[in-house]
């Protein structure tokens, strides 16, 4: 799946908790979001992406949204 | 003429009071004691003694005109011949209906009717009848001793008889000569319709009806909704079908298959043909009105396009071979068996449409999750009304408007955003005129000037012509006027809302940023007026938003779902009648193909995959294990298929390569795929993709059930055989137990038991209970056990109210140098969808291609003539259309609509979406717009595709 695409996408989620001050519950909650609604393959990718470079494009908390779900997969294996 | 099994009782019902019960009087009536509620015209208390009062210029859809003097009645105690029609009940009333007296007078009316009538022969030609004749009939008046020579100066032999018919409209006729003036077409068009395109014209002998100013019906401002034909008592206004196929023998109950007023029809039938379709009275919805689309547009049901037997091919560009249904199903069953062998278990899936039944969209959505063994389903309403499941599940509880659409009666300001009811929901529109003439406020936000802005005897309050793509800045600065000027309800949200989240919100929508001085420059709307407009709403004591897919087809399309419900919220207008958040769902059962459980992250009843309580209940349900995990939603499974990793798509009645947006793209990925089943009733878009075809059964072909947007459940019910040999459902069934899943209904009764059973909020539906109350809102529970017309009485589904903070993001579409104008689409009343139906009626009439709506100003600039064509470029691709250059649009902003598959609508707009649910934001692209003589690269490779993508080599074997 074209990472570009599902950067945007974490991206577009992201910029709706943009305005929550606490962004460990930014973070959180775009984690959740991508938890619940994208099919795990998605969410595999953009892990892969995150784990190889480090997720440059991630803006703001969806960065640290991404690598809770990132330590979270790697805890699990 | 109105429907064969209905007994008109003349005059409408008293309608019940907000509050209170209306008092109750007793009459009699020849002898006969009745009590019916003060108000009651004698004429129906009378008939509900079983005694009809001759009439003729009353029916019960109508206000009581007293114009016939047909119906007069003696009264005891008073002088004179009142007319029953508009003299009401008293308590104690001694009526007589018949004597010697009212005999001679009601016969001299006749005969004054029936000296300028065509005979009985020539007018009720077995095909129709005249309430005319049969009142003459009943009274014993067989001829006229009248000519109208020598009345008021009428010269000798004079009549109306022979004037020239207007067969202009296709599907009925008006024929002057059996027009006997009663004006009940007249004031149909008024008062149940609310057009106003009739008027009687003339006086006195040369009075007659006419459309508009003296011309055709098609010409006029007539929109077709046949409420007119219907109330007329004699046969000047006919449908076409009537007059060529014959009188019905019986009539059977269904619900409407187009948009998501869910209409209520009786569909009368003369063997296996419908003869008319005529909208139920006691249909809910309804209440026996209807458009030109449900009443009329039904012929595409037996087109010559129809497929009607199974086909296979192995490669796209192969033609078309047809087999059994077996050597069909057995077909795909391997091909989907071999791919998950092949490329693993995720790498298939299915699709559920909303024009399909609640029964065979829960089973294609349990065929994916049982058979196939994943959560890869998903259904169009991905593509419209996902973000409402979202937005309003997250701030008051459930995924669903609530009210009924009778609330609208008692609602004082309207707020309608991004819906366009004349156009999409016409019966409801009727509904809401009726309304807004009573003097209800109006407020409309949108980006065109849509009818409703100014419409016979309605003007809009305020019409708000955002910028597309601003809705959220615009809500929060009208959130904020109202917060900001104490407009708040401070009891209500205490009582009921999240006093955090309330805190929170009230705090961010208080933020000048968000005032609507702030925002002018963004949305483009003065902010007097959003002042104004909020004032407006925030002081009514009912306030009732209603909104369409200009709200949710954004990339912040869930946003502004919830900022509807915090507004409303804020304001306390949720929770009794009159009141109200109310999506508009565009098709007739994307409410309930959400219900059902279509969307990959949930099963019925919106409960995530991932609660192993619910998950338990439908694995012992199914007896098989099933997915936690979310499935790929429609766009998803576009990228997933040009990554490999999808290769095959059961789709059922939908057509994703015409709906979807980015139809380049759409169509890259079917290509890719290995098996795609189009279950359909033609050969659409996507089925140029496609190795398999099932023949679909149409509305008509199938039994089952639809909820529309107001939650209510009403019963499709089959009125002939299914021209492919199945019901969709049965097809499914069979795929299932091809692929080792067996499934054995024999009924989709059962599947609605089995979706009561494993649904908290259909738990008391039945086939039984639906025809006994003839449809039900859900919830539908011990709670409630006759369903439910309002929700969030009391409390929250949710418990307490939500408030979400809902920053305004621009859209990532953004117009420059390169693409200056914001393209937007939308709707029209004659075509629907994707128009594989009504391109396949007479609608064409009114609408044969798409055009591209055009400021004056912007078409100048371009050099832009009315009917030139133009292509239009965006970002994801180019097409051509005619421009329509008209004022309706702002200045930098066109419209289309995208009905015809050639006009490539969607292969301009691109793949951004709502950020929750992926819903495409099909209501914003940028785009440029130039003159051009000739058609875009696209549409000529779309001629070529056609030409060799849809062959079928009609040779093969077939049993089925
Ligand atoms: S068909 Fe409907 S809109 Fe047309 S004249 Fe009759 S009532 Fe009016
Ligand atoms: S299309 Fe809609 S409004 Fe028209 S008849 Fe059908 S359900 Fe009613
Ligand atoms: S029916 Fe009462 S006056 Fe015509």
């Amino acid at each position: 799946m074209h990472i570009d695409y599902l950067v945007r996408m974490a991206n577009d989620i992201g910029a709706f908790f943009a305005n929550e001050e606490d962004k460990k519950v930014a973070a959180a909650s775009i984690r959740q979001h991508i938890h619940r609604y994208w099919d795990p393959r998605m969410r595999s990718r953009i892990i892969a992406y995150y784990n190889e470079t480090g997720g440059g494009e991630l803006e703001g908390p969806v960065r640290a949204a991404i690598q809770q779900l990132a330590e979270e997969t790697a805890a699990k294996a | 003429m109105h429907a064969l099994d209905f007994i008109d009782p003349g005059t409408p019902a008293v309608p019940e009071p907000a509050a209170g019960a209306v008092k109750q009087v007793t009459v009699e009536i020849d002898g006969f004691s009745v009590t019916v509620p003060d108000g009651t015209s004698i004429m129906r208390a009378a008939s509900q003694l079983g005694n009809q009062i001759p009439k003729l210029c009353a029916t019960s859809s109508l206000k009581a005109f007293g114009s016939c003097r047909l119906c007069l009645v003696e009264i005891e105690g008073r002088k004179g011949y009142p007319a029953s029609c508009t003299t009401t009940v008293a308590d104690g009333m001694k009526i007589r209906t018949q004597s010697e007296k009212l005999g001679q007078l009601r016969g001299n009316v006749l005969e004054l009717y029936l000296s300028d009538h065509p005979s009985e022969a020539e007018c009720c030609s077995s095909n129709n009848r005249c309430e005319l004749h049969e009142m003459a009939a009943a009274a014993g008046v067989s001829e006229s001793r009248y000519s109208l020579s020598g009345v008021d100066g009428i010269a000798a032999g004079r009549t109306h008889q022979h004037s020239s018919k207007d067969e202009s409209n296709p599907y009925f006729v008006f024929n002057q000569d059996a027009c006997i003036v009663c004006s009940r077409c007249v004031r149909a068009c008024d008062e149940v319709q609310g057009t106003f395109a009739l008027t009687i014209e003339g006086r006195g002998f040369d009075s007659k009806v006419s459309a508009s100013q003296a011309e055709s019906f098609l010409d006029s401002e007539c929109v077709s909704c046949g409420a007119c034909v219907e109330a007329c008592p004699t046969t000047a206004l006919t449908e076409k079908s009537v007059l060529s196929l014959g009188k019905a023998e019986q009539a059977i109950a269904t619900t409407c298959a187009y948009c998501g007023v869910g209409c209520t029809f009786k569909a009368e039938m003369k063997g296996e043909q419908v003869i008319r379709m005529v909208p139920y009275r006691e249909g809910h919805a309804n209440h026996g009105h209807a458009c030109v689309k449900g009443r009329f547009a039904y012929g595409y049901a037996t087109h010559a396009d129809r497929i009607t037997k199974p086909m296979i091919r192995s490669k796209i560009t192969d033609p078309w071979r047809e087999v059994s249904w077996d050597e069909a199903i057995n077909y795909a069953a391997a091909e989907f068996k071999r791919i998950q062998a092949k490329y693993g278990r995720d790498s298939v899936g299915g699709i559920t449409s909303s024009r399909c039944t609640n029964e065979e969209t829960f089973l294609v959505q349990k065929l994916v999750r049982a058979a196939f063994g994943n959560n890869n389903v998903d259904t169009c309403a991905r593509v419209c009304h996902s973000p409402t499941g979202y937005g309003l599940k997250n701030t008051i509880g459930e995924s669903a408007g609530t009210q009924e659409f009778d609330s609208v009666m008692q609602a004082d300001v309207i707020m309608l955003i991004g819906a366009n009811p004349t156009e999409g929901h016409p019966v409801f529109a009727s509904q809401m005129k009726r309304r807004l003439r009573q003097g209800a406020k109006l407020i409309v936000i949108d980006p065109r000037q849509i009818k409703l802005v100014r419409t016979p005897h309605i003007e809009a309050d305020y019409h708000l012509q955002l910028r597309p793509g601003t809705n959220v800045a615009l809500m929060n600065s009208i959130a904020h006027v109202i917060v900001t000027e104490g407009l708040a309800h401070d009891e209500y949200i205490t009582d009921r809302c999240e006093a955090q989240s309330w805190e929170k919100w009230q705090a961010f929508v208080s933020d000048p940023k968000n005032s609507p001085e702030a925002m002018e420059a963004i949305t483009g709307v003065p902010a007097m007026a959003v002042r104004a407009a909020a004032r407006l709403y925030g002081s009514a004591p009912n306030g009732a938003i209603y909104y369409g897919l200009g709200v949710t087809e954004h990339s912040q399309g869930t946003t502004m779902v919830m900022a509807i419900a915090n507004l409303a919220m804020a304001t306390g207008n949720l929770g009794r009648v009159g009141v109200g958040v109310n999506p508009l769902r565009g098709q007739n059962n994307v409410q309930g193909s959400c219900d059902m459980g279509s969307f990959p992250h949930e099963f019925s009843g919106y409960r995530h995959v991932s609660d192993d309580a619910v998950r338990a209940t439908f694995e012992s349900e199914w007896g098989v294990e099933l997915d936690s995990e979310p499935g790929l939603r429609i766009p998803n499974m576009f990228e997933a298929a040009l990554d490999g990793s999808f290769r095959a798509l059961y789709i059922q009645g939908e057509d994703i390569a015409q709906s979807d947006p980015n139809t380049n793209h759409v169509t890259a990925a079917l290509t890719a795929m290995e098996c795609v089943v189009v279950q359909d009733l033609f050969l659409n878009e996507s089925a140029k993709f496609a190795h398999v075809f099932f023949p679909g059964s149409s509305f008509l072909e199938k039994n089952g059930t639809f909820t529309n947007a107001e939650r209510r459940i009403g019963r499709v019910r089959k009125v002939m055989q299914p021209l492919g040999g199945l019901e969709d459902w049965e097809a499914t069934v069979r795929f299932s137990n091809a692929l080792g899943y067996p499934m054995s209904y024999t009924h989709p009764s059962q599947i609605m038991d089995e979706i009561a059973a494993l649904t908290p909020t259909f738990t008391g539906v039945s086939y039984e209970k639906l025809d006994k109350l003839g449809s039900i809102q859900w919830p539908c529970n011990e709670a409630a056990p006759d369903g439910t017309p309002t929700m969030h009485i009391g409390q929250f589904v949710r418990g307490k109210g939500k408030f979400f903070v809902t920053d305004y993001v621009p859209t990532r579409e953004k117009t420059t140098s390169r693409f200056p104008l914001l393209l937007t689409t939308g709707r029209i009343l004659t075509q629907y969808n994707v128009g594989a139906q009504t391109r396949r009626t007479l609608n064409v009439v009114w609408h044969d291609e798409d055009r591209l709506e055009i400021h004056p100003h912007d078409a100048d600039v371009r050099g832009i003539l009315e009917g030139d064509w133009v292509g239009i470029a965006s970002r994801a691709g180019e097409t051509v259309l005619r421009a329509q250059v008209t004022d309706r649009v702002q200045p930098g902003v066109v419209y289309t609509t995208f009905h015809f598959p050639e006009s490539g609508a969607n292969v301009v707009t691109t793949d951004n979406s709502d950020w929750a649910t992926n819903c495409p934001e099909y209501k914003v692209t940028a785009v440029q717009v130039v003159k051009v003589n000739q058609p875009s690269e696209w549409q000529k490779r779309y001629h070529e595709l056609t030409e060799r993508n849809t062959r079928i080599r009609r040779d093969a074997d077939v049993h089925v």
